[in-house]
């Protein structure tokens, strides 16, 4: 019988303080989460016994139905417009030579500045007394400010400022790993660039695609900054609607239900998308 | 005298594959030692087992008599060239070679590196780092770390296969030159039989895990024991199921009368090798021949109606 | 095609970068409207004669450098047990912690807190959020360095052993050398993310534990103020020297 070899035993010891985070501060909020989603609102917000499933019954109220399917389109629709916007300038940058690294940087920059001071920049922007409607109507093109902000319009917008440099990184990735010899012998075989694009480019760049579909869509169904602060309110996705439940609303059980289903989904998302990739797609 | 390296019944399976299976040697002091085989024969895990990298399935290592099948690399008095060499980056030559001494705690440390990098004739390049050094130096400074040890044993894998043709040939020397000069056993791995027979004093030929046969360069390559050792070590002409080197191979346009045996053939092809030249043959009984024949002997050709023939005591029999 | 690509992306580009550019140039205007009315520096005056402001800079300060710490330390350590043997459970973890929504971290983290605080004796804190600043920061630094690792020989460890080092010595004198430029890049990371999170942070500060994304939020909620674009501008410079710094570090 083989003792612990020394790896072993250095491995055991480093990955201690990581077990330790996953106990405390990953598995057990969580546990902790779900238990909250099975009791009931006490008299004073705080939490109550009996054990009941009446929160996740109440999930299926067409009042939070409605909220649900409208994060979802949201997210969708952030994610194809992303996909839409964020292909094309991975394509780029994956072309650029020399210059790829720079150009890299400009799309990661925006990841490493603040979160909150990219959504205000869209604010200061579109507010009534913002720098557009100001400038629209100093040129006398508009006469009453244009209502741009406190919509989905604006909502969507933030979302897809936000996320489209989770779609570019990934993308790029895979198309940087494309071996340009195959583009080459789809041009010797007579293929032009468009279908070339569109016939091998394009399938080959799948595994990345999807990658930056999950970063993107996953953020983007429980985002809660940008509704709130680009929706004035308005729109309302379950992101707000959790954050409303264990604030103002002071119903934990039921934040707490919203919360186990949203992590549900994004459980099953990444499962089928970890399920897709060990099918040798990558 | 024990010897100062021994595998006994060695074995070593791996979840699909059975890398070594079964081995057992004997390698006594000082001296240079190879294993020779063909990628996958299993030399490299020998190796490994060797140098504590791998613990064995079953069967003993044995370094100076004792057993140190549970020893971990660093207890072990061996050590590994690399076939990547693998110098730490971060570590001039120097402190490369210092590496070792210090982890051991060892007196005079700087006066040993000088002398380490006189051994291999580096002086002069301590403070360079392994990414401003050529292949060549590199592989010196690798080998430098691991002699200012005084190893029992000094193992090294395929060291020479990263080296361009030209440098491969003068590191031959040079390494046979330092062994003697140091005295360490080298036990070398190697898939190259033109390396493993110039440098060896013995050499064991290995194959799908096993040893075919163990002896000198001259040995195995005249009087190979099984027909793969005969091919593997060089060229082999198959007639009659005895197996010929080119070398000894002759061609002559009549029948020889000196006791030599011979077959009439055609000749398929002649090929000129700047030394020597190739004549390819095919016997009437169907088998191509390959005579290796000086310049001097005039030219072949195709179409041609000849006789191979050669001396019996240059037969390679098997059972 | 080429040319039109790169039109192309030269709008994105502007769609990615100009807002905030707007936003820096309009922390010089004199005016508070957004009509320009003169260069000045007098926003930036106001923030530092702002208490509030200094203070939860501060705090964020701290909570940063400590949680940075903290996790640097853990994930660089888990990254290299994981390259060692992995481990699904623990990878599995550490993803889903990444792309789990903000909003659902806070509010478990906040429950933990809330559940502990009928055994411990503490209350909501810098504390708190410092263990919950390490909480979701500990995947990022992972990824670096494992990232890191994968270009990383394992026969230089085994080199090491060979010669005489231990395991524990192989990983001190051979391979964290060679992995500080990532740990660096990967805490350079942690500080930047941690610094700027406002979700799970308000979810789990306490009265006295305010952060400056905090108090920036509760500006911009009350109104536009040219006193945040003069922060926004800061911050960017800041952290875009980070992200310089780290790509050089990186590139050693």
């Amino acid at each position: 019988m083989r003792t612990l070899s020394g790896w072993e035993r250095l491995r055991a010891w480093f990955l201690l303080p990581a077990w330790i985070w996953m106990a405390v501060l990953f598995a057990a909020p969580f546990a902790i989460v779900v238990c909250y989603s099975l009791l009931t609102r006490g008299a004073y917000g705080g939490l109550g016994l009996p054990w009941t499933l009446e929160n996740y019954q109440r999930l299926i109220d067409p009042l939070y139905l409605v909220i649900v399917l409208k994060s979802f389109l949201m997210a969708a629709e952030t994610t194809v417009i992303c996909l839409l916007l964020g292909f094309p300038l991975a394509l780029f940058i994956s072309r650029a030579g020399s210059r790829k690294n720079i150009y890299l940087q400009l799309v990661i920059l925006p990841f490493w500045t603040s979160f909150l001071v990219r959504i205000y920049a869209w604010l200061f922007l579109l507010r009534d007394t913002g720098l557009i409607n100001t400038a629209l109507q100093h040129l006398r093109l508009i006469h009453d400010p244009l209502p741009l902000l406190y919509n989905d319009g604006a909502v969507l917008l933030g979302l897809v400022y936000g996320y489209l440099p989770f779609m570019v990184l990934p993308v790029y990735a895979t198309l940087e790993r494309l071996d340009p010899a195959l583009v080459e012998a789809a041009a010797d075989l007579g293929a032009k660039p468009w279908p070339t694009l569109w016939h091998v480019i394009l399938p080959l760049s799948a595994p990345g695609i999807r990658a930056g579909s999950i970063l993107v869509f996953i953020p983007a169904l429980g985002a809660y900054l940008t509704p709130d602060l680009l929706g004035g309110g308005r729109t309302v996705l379950i992101g707000n609607l959790v954050q409303n439940q264990f604030t103002t609303a002071r119903d934990w059980p039921f934040g707490a239900a919203i919360s186990v289903g949203l992590m549900a989904l994004v459980g099953l998302l990444v499962l089928l998308m970890l399920r897709r990739e060990r099918e040798g797609l990558v | 005298m024990e010897p100062i390296l021994e595998l006994r019944a060695l074995v070593k399976h791996f979840p699909n594959q059975r890398a070594v299976d079964g081995i057992s040697l004997t390698i006594p002091r000082g001296g240079f030692y190879s294993l020779l085989g063909p990628s996958g024969c299993g030399k490299t895990t020998t190796l490994r087992l060797i140098a504590g990298f791998e613990q064995p399935t079953s069967g003993d290592v044995l370094l100076d008599g004792v057993v140190v099948n549970e020893q971990r690399p660093y207890q072990r008095n061996v050590s590994t060239v690399f076939q990547n060499y693998a110098l730490f980056p971060h570590l001039t030559a120097a402190e490369n070679i210092a590496f070792g001494l210090k982890r051991k705690n060892q007196p005079d440390i700087a006066r040993r590196v000088r002398e380490a990098l006189e051994l291999v004739r580096l002086t002069g390049k301590e403070s360079r780092y392994p990414a401003q050094l050529s292949g060549g130096e590199r592989q010196r400074v690798a080998l430098a770390r691991s002699l200012v040890l005084q190893p029992d044993v000094l193992l090294l894998d395929e060291p020479l296969a990263a080296l361009d043709p030209k440098l491969r040939k003068q590191m031959r020397l040079e390494l046979k030159e330092m062994q003697r000069r140091v005295g360490i056993t080298f036990l070398l791995v190697t898939h190259d039989q033109e390396e493993a027979l110039s440098m060896s004093d013995q050499l064991a030929v290995m194959n799908a895990g096993a040893i075919e046969q163990v002896g000198t360069p001259q040995d195995v390559y005249l009087r190979p024991s099984t027909r793969f050792v005969a091919g593997f070590l060089g060229a082999v002409n198959w007639i009659d199921g005895v197996g010929l080197r080119p070398e000894v191979t002759r061609i002559s346009r009549t029948l020889p009368t000196n006791g030599a045996r011979f077959r009439p053939a055609t000749v398929t092809g002649s090929v000129f090798l700047g030394n020597c030249v190739h004549v390819l043959a095919r016997l009437e009984s169907g088998e191509d021949a390959v005579a290796e024949i000086p310049r001097s002997n005039g030219t072949y050709h195709s179409g041609e109606a000849i006789h191979v023939c050669w001396n019996p005591s240059d037969e390679m029999i098997f059972p | 095609m080429k040319r039109g690509l790169g039109l192309y992306a030269v709008a994105v580009y502007a769609f990615l970068h100009v807002p905030v550019v707007i936003l820096a140039l309009f922390s010089f205007n004199a005016s508070r409207f957004t009509v320009w009315q003169g260069f000045s520096l007098g926003w930036y005056r106001a923030i530092f004669q702002n208490r509030q402001l200094m203070e939860s800079t501060w705090n964020s300060v701290i909570i940063a450098v400590v949680a940075t710490i903290l996790s640097t330390i853990a994930g660089t350590l888990c990254a290299y047990g994981l390259w060692k043997r992995g481990s699904a459970l623990l990878s599995g973890s550490l993803y889903l912690s990444l792309v789990t929504p903000e909003i659902v971290m806070g509010i478990s983290l906040l429950a933990l807190f809330q559940w502990s605080f009928r055994w411990l004796q503490w209350r909501l804190g810098l504390h708190t959020v410092i263990l919950a600043h390490v909480a979701f920061s500990i995947a990022y630094v992972v990824i670096v360095i494992a990232a890191r690792l994968r270009t990383f020989s394992p026969s230089l460890e085994e080199a090491a052993l060979d010669l005489g080092a231990t395991e524990w010595q192989a990983f001190r004198y051979v391979t964290l050398p060679a992995l500080l430029p990532g740990i660096i890049a990967a805490a350079l990371l942690a500080l930047t993310v941690s610094f700027d999170d406002y979700v799970i942070t308000s979810m789990v500060a306490g009265v006295d534990s305010e952060t400056l994304p905090m108090v920036i939020y509760a500006m911009a909620r009350r109104g536009a103020s040219p006193v945040i674009n003069a922060i926004s501008a800061l911050i960017v410079v800041v952290f875009g020297t980070l992200v310089l710094i780290s790509e050089r570090v990186q590139k050693s």
